[in-house]
């Protein structure tokens, strides 16, 4: 049922997204124009210009809701999102780096993203280890340490000029602008791989939830599934980053905001996914078309998300 | 008085000879960040990509000659550099002291709080989407952010039953950084020109400020040392607890109301003239207190020596480090702050509490 719903949502908000903009077009035309008829002029418009963009703000964002799922399931923590442990400000250094230093382009600021980003999260995750994780040392390391490479981050736009400062800026607050049909496949590959992979590991995820001990009684290897996991939370991402730059909050909101409306008491994996979807889907739109001129939709995601985030604190609080 | 008697003769004497041992180190702490502080100006007036001997130094002060590049140099970019750093660097340690004193909490700091983030937000709205360019147009804005972020990161922490712990506070402080960052970047990236105007600025520096803004914000900071050497004594008795305090009559509403007027006044002026600095109110506070032990008073007056050396020494220091390039101040002291907050982070002291 809420499956249902949620499919429901994504259409409606693909179906607005792919007829708002400076030419308007009418529903019907917009499934004319998908099936091959309507006039070329509109067919250009939904599918080559818009089309893109709406299918990659959906297949993002439900690869940043799988992730940061399967990361509050493996931390047990609500806050245990990649934005947290430092992944986006990592690889916004590495593609700085990448860009400003080495003067590579969108191929060469994507691998740089995904290295740092992995490397930072790597570190994050070593200094925060004491006895195991604790989700309040977790957030503290991963301030540090963000505060570190941001500081170093602004060094590097401040050496830059302008326009090549602007850009990193906009790329990195996370971005579809300049994205085609190359990425959507890009994407969508990346996804049909590591989704069914993440499906097969759900049950035992499950099993891990509840406990180690449980889990092992179960027949499950404890620390083989948790490894895969991370490594697939983590592939997830970084796609994501290299093809968008990292837009924030989505991973840490979408699993929460799935887990309410699901009623379940874990994480649940497929909801998660596509209120991803439909987050980054609303806030493209929203970035797109709410301003005087177009906006990256990561600044959507940062300013909404956020909001979720101080509310989520304060509803934990009442609670406790 | 009590401690005496539970625990014998021999406790009470030791504890007079630590007492009377700890008055030394924070009467020898203070004369030797004198000392330091002075050498720390004198440095920061002389050394750079041109550095100035001493008697030229002099002669620009004493024997002002416009026509010496080495006199325009030392007046016009030095000195205000160099008492920027005073004012900002004391402003953001003491800022610090102040919140770690009212709230108990070991982790507080204006940038980890958000505090600054909220100055900094409200410069870009006033330098983004109003369009003013000057200090003292958004001086009142930078304040004015410093206050609705403390009271937005006091609400929202201290909401609940068992008030504003620790990782409350910081999480909310996180929140409401990225709320605002986010928010702040939309407006920056519609305007290149307050893109290009908030890059520098929001680095956090003490260099390229004339005498105008440091004298702008003087008068401000300088009320807000007087309030936080006011609040010392409340903040004593609020260092015993919230119950034992409000019967020893310190006004416990009317403290945190000083608190936030003095955090306000520090670390919203020196926002406004440097830049987001992070990490000097967090660092130099608990430094100062292996020398001061846990009275308020000398916590305020060590951490604003210490805290304008540190500022000072890290912007010589960004000057020598690539030169002919130069190294921020905010960058350096989040370099060095950054793996503090990470070791305390680590103690069990500051995250179990």
């Amino acid at each position: 049922m809420l499956f249902a719903v949620l499919v429901g949502l994504a259409l409606v908000l693909m179906l607005v997204s792919l007829s708002s903009g400076r030419l308007p077009v009418a529903a019907t035309d917009i499934w004319a124009a998908l099936v091959g008829g309507a006039s070329p002029n509109v067919r250009m418009v939904v599918v080559e210009w818009r089309l893109p963009r709406v299918l990659l703000a959906l297949l993002l964002g439900m690869a940043l809701g799988l992730s940061g799922a399967i990361f509050q399931s493996l931390t047990r923590n609500p806050l245990g999102s990649p934005d947290v442990i430092g992944f986006s400000t990592g690889s916004y250094s590495g593609a700085l780096v990448a860009m400003l230093i080495l003067g590579g382009g969108p191929q060469e600021m994507g691998v740089g993203a995904v290295i740092g980003g992995l490397a930072t999260a790597m570190i994050v995750y070593a200094f925060a280890w004491k006895n195991g994780i604790q989700g309040f040392r977790l957030i503290v390391v991963g301030i540090g340490v963000s505060a570190m490479l941001g500081a170093f981050n602004l060094w590097l736009m401040r050496q830059a000029d302008l326009p090549a400062a602007l850009a990193a800026a906009i790329w990195g607050a996370g971005t579809l602008n300049g994205l085609g049909q190359s990425d959507v496949k890009l994407v969508a590959a990346v996804l049909l791989a590591l989704m069914p992979l993440t499906i097969a590991l759900a049950r035992p995820m499950r099993q891990l939830e509840l406990g180690d001990d449980l889990a092992v009684s179960t027949g499950v290897s404890a620390s083989a599934t948790r490894l895969a996991l991370l490594v697939l939370g983590v592939a997830l991402m970084a796609t994501v980053t290299a093809v968008s730059g990292p837009i924030t909050f989505v991973a840490l909101a979408a699993p929460q905001i799935a887990r309410r409306l699901a009623h379940a008491p874990g994480v649940p994996l497929a909801s998660s996914a596509l209120v991803g979807g439909l987050m980054l889907l609303a806030a493209d739109w929203l970035a797109q078309h709410a301003f005087a001129s177009p906006l990256p939709v990561g600044t959507m995601t940062v300013s909404i998300g956020g909001l979720y985030f101080v509310g989520l604190l304060l509803r934990e609080i009442r609670r406790s | 008085m009590s401690m005496g008697v539970t625990l014998g003769i021999p406790a009470t004497t030791r504890a007079q000879r630590a007492v009377r041992s700890r008055g030394r180190s924070k009467v020898l702490a203070l004369v030797a960040g004198t000392v330091l502080l002075i050498v720390a100006m004198v440095a920061s007036l002389l050394v750079g990509v041109r550095t100035i001997a001493p008697e030229i130094a002099l002669q620009a002060f004493l024997g002002f000659d416009p026509t010496s590049v080495e006199h325009v140099i030392i007046r016009d970019y030095r000195l205000p550099r160099t008492l920027l750093g005073l004012l900002a660097g004391s402003a953001f340690g003491v800022s610090g002291a102040l919140i770690q004193a009212a709230t108990r909490n070991p982790l507080a700091d204006p940038g980890i709080l958000g505090v600054n983030a909220g100055a900094a937000f409200f410069v870009i709205v006033a330098v983004g989407l109003l369009g003013l360019r000057t200090i003292d147009a958004y001086l009142g804005f930078a304040m004015l952010g410093a206050v609705a972020a403390t009271a937005v990161v006091y609400a929202v922490g201290a909401s609940g039953r068992d008030g504003a712990t620790p990782m409350r506070l910081v999480l909310a402080g996180v929140a409401l950084s990225a709320v605002l960052s986010g928010i702040g970047s939309s407006i920056t990236l519609l305007n290149p020109q307050a893109f290009d105007q908030m890059r520098h600025w929001s680095i956090g520096s003490i260099a390229g400020r004339d005498m105008h803004i440091v004298a702008t914000v003087a008068p401000v900071i300088a009320t807000g040392h007087l309030l936080a050497l006011v609040l010392a004594r409340p903040l004593n008795a609020v260092a015993l607890g919230d119950e034992l305090a409000s019967t020893l009559g310190a006004g416990l509403g009317l403290t945190r109301v000083g608190v936030a007027i003095g955090v306000t006044l520090l670390a919203g002026g020196a926002t406004a003239a440097a830049g987001p600095v992070g990490f000097l109110g967090l660092m130099v506070p608990h430094a100062v207190r292996w020398f001061s032990g846990p009275d308020q008073r000398w916590i305020v007056i060590l951490t604003a020596v210490f805290s304008a050396i540190l500022i000072l020494v890290a912007d010589v220091a960004g000057r020598l480090l690539i030169a002919p390039d130069e190294l921020e101040a905010g960058i350096l002291t989040a370099l060095i702050g950054a793996p503090v907050l990470i070791l305390l982070a680590r103690r069990r002291k500051a995250t179990g509490l």
